[in-house]
């Protein structure tokens, strides 16, 4: 059993107050709080070994290559990527994405095929349009129903020769459903096209081990799971990997440069140009010893209890509609009254020290698909309690009154 | 009245709420009570779209004055929309340029014009503007 006390203690920001108010953080989708532990990983690396990485000989350089290259193999182990060069440092999945969707502009032609979910965030929709606006390819999309559940049988029969890439998202950030990824990502294959996983959603509630799903992409940002703003991974297969060209040129990423040719650098460096977030990766690795150490597992088992508990309260109020009831799904309730419009909702939650989320998520085609103008969504993570659950109704009813 | 006159009186009004709830039980009845735009007028022309809020607005010159309609989706989005009208509607187009949304910090409410709310104000209040250069160039031609 989780010490929820305990751990609350770690994340300083918990204490603070907002509008006179105990914050009441239920905006973990978006981003989550940083414990103690990576804030003084951090500081760690500002105040004793701050230089940049790969390029001096001086000790300073070494002691933050050390630390860089060994948050990859942090990343690589915790993902079970089968060599620490498939982990591309990158500056969040939006990042990884686009990299991915770039390099495939040389892979594929007119008339090619690419399937992405009806469910998927606009950054994982957007990079494939522009792609297949340069390449004239045609995006396809994979339906999903009423509970926020993707069609299968749609998907099997949208799958054919000419299918050469899929993309979906492991868990979706507006409705918190799990998707079947394996199944994906094994009928994809049957086809011969690669697939794509963006993992942002669920790197924070479950481990993707990338070898046995079998996936050619995987990606997350370290910002959702207790890391800092401003990097992320893109698992990528090494097959993979080689045949895509580099995304942006730069130093880091070259062998040789001369005015006539350049080679690139072997991976990952091949894909990460310039200086990168080093402090960040160090703590992204910080905040994956993190998790780790709690435990997915028990995450997983409290995070559902809480989320089995805030599902039950919210029911009991009048005209409430949650969307997304997936039998599959995390800690994301996506929800709204009758009557009461998403921002009205969330502005008075704000006003009562309660953070959640409210708009259309970034998913407008979900929210066409509900024909609704947004939701307001609480998402919950292994530092809330049932306590702030309770908080969470009693605002939502107290916002009701007033605006009903 | 002119604009800072109206402004004044409305901090006046929010002066004797004692706190946030009575605040926005005030904007609440207004984006209730208030028709603010024709129905014909609620047009994807007239539309800003706000991340969170729709708004339309729409505005007509009427004897040199500038008179503004709006309307939002969402009930405080539309009492805000209530007091920014009651304060540059009916205005000339000159004293609308001229003036400032200040007043809006000085009732509390300012969260609400924050470009990260992204509910549509803050591209209303450009638009109200807007028109206000258009019909003054209207009006000197």
């Amino acid at each position: 059993m989780l010490d929820i006390k305990k751990i609350r203690e770690d994340f300083p920001i918990l204490k603070r107050e907002v509008n006179g108010k105990p914050l009441v953080y239920l905006d973990n989708a978006a981003t989550s709080q940083t414990p103690q532990q990576v804030i003084d990983a951090i500081v760690d690396y500002y105040q004793n070994y701050n230089a940049n990485i790969h390029r001096g000989v001086h000790t300073l350089s070494q002691e933050a290559t050390d630390k860089y290259e060994q948050a990859r193999i942090k990343i690589q182990k915790h993902f079970n990527a089968a060599k620490s060069y498939e982990i591309i440092y990158t500056s969040g999945t939006t990042h990884s994405i686009n990299l991915v969707a770039n390099g495939f502009s040389a892979l594929i032609k007119e008339g090619d095929e690419v399937l992405v979910s009806a469910m998927e965030h606009h950054s994982n929709i957007v990079p494939w349009q522009m792609l297949c606006e340069r390449t004239g390819a045609v995006l396809k999309v994979i339906p999903m129903n009423e509970e926020g559940e993707l069609r299968i049988d749609v998907y099997d029969e949208l799958l054919g020769d000419k299918t050469k890439l899929v993309f979906c998202n492991h868990i979706s950030n507006a409705l918190g459903t799990i998707n079947p990824i394996e199944e994906i990502i094994e009928k994809a294959h049957e086809v011969g096209a690669a697939v794509l996983i963006d993992g942002a959603q669920a790197a924070p509630h479950l481990v993707a081990d990338v070898q046995a799903l079998d996936v050619d992409f995987y990606t997350c940002s370290a910002h959702k799971i207790c890391g800092p703003t401003g990097v992320g991974m893109l698992y990528g297969k090494e097959e993979w990997l080689n045949k895509l060209p580099p995304y942006q040129g730069g130093g880091e990423m070259i062998a040789e440069v001369t005015f006539e040719k350049t080679t690139y650098a072997d991976l990952p460096h091949k894909f990460e140009a310039g200086t990168p977030n080093i402090c960040g990766g160090i703590a992204f690795g910080a905040a994956l010893d993190y998790m780790n150490a709690i435990g997915f597992e028990e995450i997983a088992k409290y995070e559902h209890e809480l989320l089995a508990y805030a599902t039950q309260e919210l029911l009991k109020i009048d005209g409430l509609k949650i969307y997304g009831t997936a039998e599959n799904k995390t800690s994301v309730i996506s929800f709204n009254i009758e009557g009461v419009h998403p921002y009205d909702m969330g502005s008075i939650l704000d006003k009562l020290g309660i953070a959640v989320r409210t708009g259309h998520h970034c998913a407008q085609p979900i929210m066409d698909f509900f024909k609704i103008p947004g939701t307001v969504r609480a998402s919950f993570a292994f530092y809330n309690t049932r306590e702030e659950v309770d908080v969470l109704i009693a605002g939502v009813l107290k916002a009701k009154s007033m605006l009903l | 009245m002119e604009i800072k006159e109206i402004q004044e009186e409305i901090i006046d009004e929010f002066s004797m709420f004692d706190d946030w709830m009575q605040r926005y039980e005030y904007m609440i009845e207004l984006g209730k009570s208030l028709p603010l735009i024709k129905e014909e007028f609620k047009t994807d022309d007239n539309i800003i779209k706000g991340c969170q809020s729709k708004v339309w607005v729409h505005a007509e010159l009427e004897e040199n004055k500038l008179v503004f309609t709006a309307d939002s989706d969402a009930i405080i989005t539309k009492g805000i929309i209530a007091i920014l009208i009651r304060a540059f509607s009916n205005q000339k187009p000159q004293d609308i340029l001229d003036a400032d949304t200040q007043f809006i910090d000085e009732i509390g409410l300012k969260e609400h014009l924050s470009p990260t709310r992204a509910n549509g104000l803050v591209s209303m209040i450009k638009q109200l503007k807007l028109y206000a250069v258009a019909y003054q160039t209207q009006i000197e031609d």
